[in-house]
C-alpha cells in the first residue's frame, strides 16, 4: 500500500461528510431554503445513529447499519423541522434559527457524551467504541476510505436526475427561483415545496452524520465536527449548487483541508487557514455569480 | 435643428434645454440626436408611444441615466447632472409614474428628504403649509403615504418638489392613475405653477391631455424626434401621424358580438377590498364563453377578483365555480410569469408544473416552446434562451402563448398591453379576440380606459357604490368609476 | 453583594457587548442591508483589541477593536453593497473569514499553543451618588469605563435616527433605496456609512469581551453573539431603544445561571450555555407578525 493511495483515500474520507453535507446545502439552496444549519443537523444524525448503534449492539449483526443510518437520517430532518416550522408558523427567519440550532446541538452533545451516553467507566467525554458490525465497510482494503463514499456519489447522481427530471425536482427549482412566478404561473403550492426541501435537506445533513460516526470515528464525542456543515456552504456554492459539482468541490475541500492539517504538523502553518481559503471562494463565487448579472444564488422563498 | 421651437425665442425664457441627446442600451439606441426644451410659463407636452423613448430622455433630465453624447443647458448654462441630487439643485423636479415615495413614511418625512442636519417637524409643517397657501396643494403632513390614494401621492410628489424649489417640473404619465376629476384638478396646479414662472414637460401618450392642456410638443417615434412645434401650430391627426409612422392594422371585430355560449366561470358574493381601505364590496359575476369581458376598478380593486377567476387566490366565504383550463396573464410577468434563471423551455414547463407527477417529457415541452415561439412570433435565439433577455413585448407574447395554448376555457389578464409597443399591443389583441371568437371567455383588467372601450364586448366596473355592468364606451366608464350617472 | 444583585450586574455584563453589536447591526439594517458577518466583525474586534491593547493602554485596545471591526465590515462592503453579491451568504463567507483569521493570526503570533497572555485590563468604574443607589446601584453604575459609553451612546444613535435628516435618509433607505435616489440621495453612500458603523460598533463588542471581561483572546470567543445581535435585533423591532431592551433581557437570561448557582439549584452547565440560542428561537417565534422589518432589507436588486 503506497503512501500516496493512503493520503488519497484520507481526502476522500475527508470529503466524504463534506460531499454530503454540501449536496445537504445544495438541495436547500436550490429550493430557495437558506439552510445554514447543516453542522447542527449533522450532529442530530450523528447522535441517533449513534444511539440506535449503541442500543442494538451486536443483536443485529451488519443489518444494524441500516436502522443507524435511518435514525441519523431522521434525525437531521427532524431537526431541520424546528427551523423549518418556525418559519412557516412564525415566519422565523431561518438563516438565524437555523445557526441557533448548530450551538444548540453543539451543547447537546457535549450534554449527551458527560451524561447519559457517556461510556460506561465515566472517564473520557465521549460513548462506547463502536462494535466491529456496526462500521462501515472498507471500500479499498488497507486505507480507512469506506462504503459511505460510494453512497455520497450515488446521493449526488440521485440529486441530480430528480431535480433534471422530475416534476417534483422542477418544483424545487422553479420555488427557489422565483417563489412569485412558481406560485402565480405554475400553481406550485410554493409553502409545502419550500417545507419539504427544508425537511430533505435537514435529513440529508443528518446522513452525513450518521456515515461519518459509522464510518470513520466509531463513537460519538465533542468536535466530532470540525465544521463539516459550514464548509458545506463553501463546497454548494463553488460547484454552483450542482449536484455533481458538489462531488468534485467536496474532494477538493477535503483535499484542502487534509493538506492544511499535513501542513500545520510538518510545518506548522495553522490549519485554521483553510477556512480562511474557504470564506474566499466563497465570496469568490457569488462575486461572480452577482458580476454576471444573477445578484442572488438564491432567493428566500416568502409566504 | 432649424425648426427648433426655441430659437425664436429669447434664452432667457429657455429654463432648461437638452440639445442633441444620444443614449444606447447595448445595441439598441434608445434616443438618436433627441433635443427639448422647457420654456418658462409653458407646458411643454412630450409625446409618444411606449418605448419612444420618453422617459428614458426624462431619466436623463433628472440625472438618473447619462446621455452618451448631447449636452444639457439650465439657464443657458451647460450643465452636467450625475445624480438626481445634482438635478435637484438645478431646480429641476420630476414626478415619477412609481417607486419614488417611502409609503411607511408620514408626508413630512417624505417631504423633508434629502434634506441636511436636524429634522425638524415644525418647520416642515410650516414649510408645506407656506407652499399650501401659494399653491392650493395641501395634504396632512402627519398622514402616512400607505394611507393615501394615488391622487393624493401625485400632489405630493408635486409639493416635494415645490419644497426643493423646483423650477421644471417633469411628470411622467401623470394621469394615468387618475380619475377625471383628479385630472383636471391636476392641470390646474400645473397652470398656476408655470404662471408662476416654472416650466412644465409632461410625458404623456394621451393625446386629449397634450392637446388641451400643453403650449408646446415635441413628439417621439422609437428614439427620434420627429416633431417639436407650439401646440397652437399642429393638429390631432398631425401629431397621431407624427407619434405613430404608418398606423399598424388591427383586426376589427368589435361591431358584432359573436357567439356567446353559455357561462364558463361564476363568483357569488365575494367581498372585495380597495386598496385605500374603506367598506368591501360584494362582488357576484357571470363569465360566459365568447366573450371578451373588461373590469375596471380604481386603485387595484379589480386584482383580487381577478386572482379568484384565475383560481391563484381562494377568497373566503364565497362560492365560485371555475372550468379546468385557465390560462392566466399577471400585470407583472418579469416576476410572476416568468423565471429568468430559466430557459424558454424550462418557462413553458412551469405551467401546471404545480400538479404535475412523475417524470418530466422534456422532448414534448421543447416542441411545445418551440410551437409557442413560432405561432406567437417571439423573437428570441431560440428555446434555451433567458426570457431575461427578450424585450416586454417577446416576453408578453410568449407568456401569451403558454396561456392560450391547450384551448383554455377561460383566460384571464392584467394590464394585457402594459408598457407594451403598438405592434406587440396589436398583436395580443388580435389573438385574445380569436380566442373568443373560439368560444373562449376572456377576462381583462385595463387601468387604460381606451383599452377597455377597445377590446372588451363588455365592461364591468368596480367602485365604491358596487359593481356595474357598462358598454364599452370611454365616458360611460369613467363615470361609472366615479360612482356618478351620466345621461 | 446579594443575589438579585449579582443577577443584575451579570445581567449588565452579558448584554454590554449583545448592545454594542445589535445597535450598529440596527442602523445596518435600516439601511436595507442585513450584515450576518455581524459575528466576523465582532471576533475581529476581539483580537484587534487584544493587539492593540498590548501596547497598553486599555482605550487604545477599543480603538483597534473599532479599527479591525471597520475593516472586516469594508469587505462586506465592498462585495455585499459595491458588487451587489448575496448578502447572506457573503455574511456567512465574513463570519467564516473573521473566524478563521483571527485564528491563523492569533496561532502565528503568539503560537499554536496560545500561551494566555496578559494585557490591560479594564476595572471597575463607580459613578458617586449613583452607584449607591439600592439594588440597581451597583449593578448600573459599577461597571468598566466602556459601559458609561454604551449608556451615551444609546440614546444619541436614537434621537440621531429620528432628528436628524441623516437619520431620515437611512430610514428611507432601508425601506426604499431607489425612491431615496430619486429624492436626490445617495442610498449606496448611506449603506456604507451604516455598515462600517455596524462593524465599528461590532468590533468594540468583541473589544468589551477582552477587554472589559475575559482579559485574553480565544479562539472562536465571539460563540455566535453576531447571530444572537441579529436576533435582538429583530427581537429590538429595529428601533435603538427596543434593541437595547432586548438585549437587556437576553443578558438577564443568561445571568439565570448565577442566580441558579446563588440559589443552590443545579442543571447541567450545557443547559445554561445553550440556553441564550434556546431563548432566541422562543423570542423570535413569540414576537411572530409583530415585527415589521424595514421593507427593502436585504434584497435591494436593480
Amino acid at each position: 500500500m503506497s503512501a500516496e493511495l493512503a493520503l488519497v483515500a484520507d481526502a476522500l474520507v475527508r470529503a466524504t461528510p463534506l460531499i454530503i453535507s454540501g449536496l445537504a446545502v445544495a438541495w436547500a439552496f436550490r429550493g430557495g431554503v437558506f439552510n445554514i444549519g447543516a453542522e447542527g443537523q449533522l450532529l442530530a444524525g450523528a447522535v441517533a445513529a449513534t444511539a440506535v448503534t449503541l442500543a442494538l449492539g451486536q443483536s443485529l449483526g451488519r443489518i444494524s447499519l441500516i436502522p443507524a443510518l435511518g435514525a441519523g437520517v431522521v434525525a437531521g430532518g427532524a431537526w431541520a423541522w424546528i427551523a423549518a416550522e418556525l418559519r412557516r408558523r412564525f415566519h422565523v427567519l431561518e438563516i438565524i434559527s437555523t445557526i441557533m440550532l448548530n450551538f444548540i446541538a453543539i451543547h447537546l452533545v457535549s450534554f449527551l457524551v458527560r451524561g447519559p451516553l457517556q461510556e460506561p467507566t465515566r472517564i473520557y467525554p465521549q460513548t462506547s467504541t463502536f462494535a466491529d458490525t456496526a462500521r462501515l465497510p472498507v471500500i479499498i482494503p488497507g486505507t480507512r476510505l469506506h462504503l459511505g463514499f460510494v453512497l455520497a456519489i450515488v446521493l449526488a447522481l440521485l440529486m441530480s436526475s430528480v431535480l433534471r427530471k422530475t416534476a417534483f425536482g422542477f418544483r424545487v427549482r422553479a420555488t427557489g427561483a422565483s417563489p412569485q412566478a412558481a406560485r402565480t404561473a405554475g400553481m406550485i403550492d410554493i409553502e409545502r415545496t419550500s417545507m419539504l426541501v427544508f425537511l430533505m435537506s435537514g435529513a440529508i445533513a443528518g446522513l452525513a452524520g450518521a456515515i461519518e460516526v459509522n464510518g470513520v470515528t466509531f463513537a460519538l464525542y465533542e468536535n466530532l465536527s470540525p465544521g463539516y456543515g459550514y464548509t458545506a456552504i463553501a463546497v454548494a456554492l463553488i460547484a454552483g449548487l450542482n449536484p455533481v459539482g458538489v462531488v468534485f468541490s467536496g474532494i477538493f475541500f477535503g483535499a484542502l483541508e487534509t493538506g492544511a492539517a499535513a501542513l500545520q504538523r510538518e510545518f506548522a502553518i495553522p490549519s485554521s487557514l483553510a477556512s480562511v481559503v474557504e470564506a474566499a471562494l466563497i465570496i469568490a463565487a457569488i462575486s461572480v455569480a452577482a458580476i454576471r448579472g444573477r445578484h442572488s444564488l438564491v432567493q428566500p422563498a416568502k409566504s | 435643428m432649424d425648426d427648433d421651437p426655441c430659437a425664436d425665442r429669447p434664452l432667457s425664457d429657455t429654463i432648461l434645454a437638452l440639445r442633441d441627446i444620444t443614449k444606447r442600451f447595448g445595441d439598441m439606441v434608445a434616443l438618436d440626436t433627441v433635443s427639448l426644451s422647457a420654456g418658462r410659463g409653458r407646458i411643454t407636452a412630450l409625446l409618444g408611444e411606449n418605448g419612444a423613448g420618453k422617459t428614458t430622455l426624462m431619466r436623463i433630465a433628472f440625472g438618473m441615466l447619462q446621455p452618451d453624447s448631447g449636452s444639457i443647458e439650465a439657464d443657458g448654462r451647460p450643465v452636467r447632472f450625475s445624480s438626481p441630487a445634482d438635478a435637484i439643485a438645478a431646480g429641476i423636479g420630476m414626478v415619477h409614474q412609481q417607486f419614488s415615495l417611502i409609503p411607511a413614511m408620514t408626508v413630512a418625512e417624505n417631504v423633508a428628504l434629502a434634506g441636511r442636519g436636524k429634522y425638524s417637524l415644525s418647520d416642515t409643517k410650516s414649510r408645506l403649509r407656506e407652499i399650501a397657501k401659494r399653491t392650493g396643494l395641501q395634504l396632512d403632513p402627519d398622514s402616512y403615504v400607505a394611507d393615501l390614494g394615488s391622487a393624493d401621492r401625485q400632489k405630493l410628489e408635486i409639493l416635494r418638489t415645490l419644497a426643493h424649489q423646483a423650477r421644471v417640473l417633469i411628470l411622467d404619465e401623470p394621469t394615468a392613475v387618475l380619475t377625471p376629476k383628479d385630472t383636471i384638478d391636476l392641470f390646474d396646479q400645473l397652470k398656476s405653477f408655470a404662471d408662476d414662472g416654472g416650466a412644465v414637460i409632461l410625458i404623456t401618450h394621451k393625446l386629449a391631455d397634450a392637446i388641451e392642456h400643453a403650449d408646446d410638443v415635441t413628439v417621439l417615434r422609437r428614439g427620434k424626434l420627429v416633431m417639436s412645434d407650439a401646440m397652437s401650430e399642429v393638429d390631432e391627426a398631425g401629431l397621431v401621424a407624427a407619434m405613430l409612422g404608418s398606423i399598424p392594422e388591427r383586426s376589427i371585430s368589435h361591431a358584432n358580438i359573436p357567439n356567446t355560449k353559455g357561462t364558463v366561470a361564476s363568483i357569488d358574493r365575494m367581498l372585495v377590498m380597495s386598496r385605500r381601505g374603506g367598506e368591501p364590496v360584494e362582488v357576484s359575476l357571470d363569465v360566459r364563453g365568447g366573450e371578451i369581458l373588461g373590469v375596471a376598478a380604481l386603485d387595484g380593486a379589480a386584482i383580487p377578483i381577478l386572482r379568484a377567476l384565475a383560481k391563484r387566490v381562494t377568497p373566503r366565504a364565497a362560492s365560485i365555480s371555475l372550468p379546468e383550463r385557465i390560462g392566466f396573464v399577471p400585470e407583472n410577468r418579469r416576476d410572476e410569469a416568468l423565471i429568468d434563471e430559466f430557459s424558454l423551455t424550462e418557462n413553458a414547463a412551469l405551467s401546471g408544473a404545480g400538479s404535475r407527477k412523475g417524470v418530466i417529457d422534456w422532448e414534448s415541452v421543447v416542441s411545445r416552446a418551440t410551437q409557442i415561439i413560432s405561432g406567437y412570433n417571439v423573437v428570441t435565439r431560440g428555446v434555451e434562451a433567458s426570457p431575461g433577455n427578450l424585450s416586454g413585448g417577446n416576453q408578453q407574447r410568449f407568456v401569451l402563448g403558454r396561456e392560450l395554448e391547450g384551448e383554455p376555457a377561460l383566460i384571464v389578464l392584467e394590464n394585457p398591453t402594459q408598457g407594451l409597443d403598438v405592434n406587440a399591443a396589436a398583436f395580443v389583441h388580435d389573438r385574445l379576440r380569436i380566442a373568443r371568437d373560439n368560444g373562449a371567455a376572456v377576462v381583462f383588467y385595463s387601468s387604460d380606459l381606451d383599452e377597455l372601450a377597445e377590446l372588451a364586448d363588455r365592461v364591468i366596473v368596480v367602485s365604491q357604490s358596487g359593481l356595474r355592468s357598462v358598454n364599452p364606451d370611454k365616458n360611460e366608464i369613467g363615470a361609472a368609476l366615479l360612482g356618478t350617472h351620466v345621461g | 453583594m446579594s443575589a438579585i444583585e449579582t443577577f443584575l450586574e451579570g445581567t449588565v455584563r452579558t448584554a454590554t457587548p449583545l448592545a454594542f453589536a445589535s445597535l450598529g447591526e440596527t442602523v445596518v439594517e435600516r439601511s436595507g442591508v442585513i450584515n450576518i458577518g455581524l459575528e466576523g466583525a465582532i471576533i475581529a474586534g476581539a483580537f484587534g483589541s487584544f493587539v492593540a491593547a498590548g501596547y497598553g493602554s486599555t482605550w487604545l485596545g477599543f480603538a483597534g477593536a473599532a479599527i479591525a471591526g471597520i475593516t472586516v465590515a469594508t469587505v462586506f462592503a465592498l462585495f455585499a453593497i459595491h458588487i451587489r453579491a448575496d448578502q447572506i451568504i457573503t455574511g456567512t463567507a465574513i463570519s467564516l473569514l473573521g473566524l478563521g483569521l483571527t485564528a491563523t493570526l492569533y496561532r502565528q503570533m503568539y503560537g499554536a499553543t496560545g500561551a494566555p497572555l496578559s494585557i490591560p485590563t479594564m476595572g471597575i468604574t463607580d459613578i458617586p451618588l449613583l452607584s449607591s443607589i439600592p439594588v440597581i446601584g451597583k449593578p448600573l453604575f459599577a461597571q468598566p469605563a466602556i459601559t458609561y459609553v454604551l449608556y451615551l451612546l444609546i440614546p444619541v444613535v436614537w434621537w440621531w435616527m429620528y432628528h436628524t435628516h441623516g437619520g431620515l435618509g437611512l430610514r428611507a433607505t432601508g425601506e426604499d433605496p431607489k425612491a431615496v435616489i430619486v429624492a436626490g440621495i445617495s442610498a449606496k453612500r448611506v449603506q456604507v456609512a451604516s455598515v462600517l458603523f455596524g462593524g465599528a460598533l461590532g468590533g468594540i463588542a468583541g473589544g468589551v469581551l477582552v477587554i472589559a471581561q475575559a482579559g485574553s483572546f480565544a479562539e472562536g470567543m465571539s460563540a455566535g453573539r453576531g447571530f444572537i445581535a441579529i436576533a435582538i435585533v429583530v427581537l429590538g423591532r429595529w428601533h435603538p431603544l427596543g434593541v437595547a431592551a432586548a438585549a437587556l433581557v437576553f443578558g438577564a437570561a443568561s445571568a439565570l445561571q448565577y442566580f441558579f448557582q446563588a440559589m443552590g439549584w443545579s442543571l447541567p452547565y450545557q443547559a445554561f450555555l445553550a440556553l441564550p440560542y434556546v431563548l432566541t428561537l422562543l423570542g423570535l417565534a413569540g414576537i411572530a407578525g409583530r415585527a415589521v422589518p424595514p421593507a427593502s432589507l436585504g434584497r435591494w436588486r436593480e
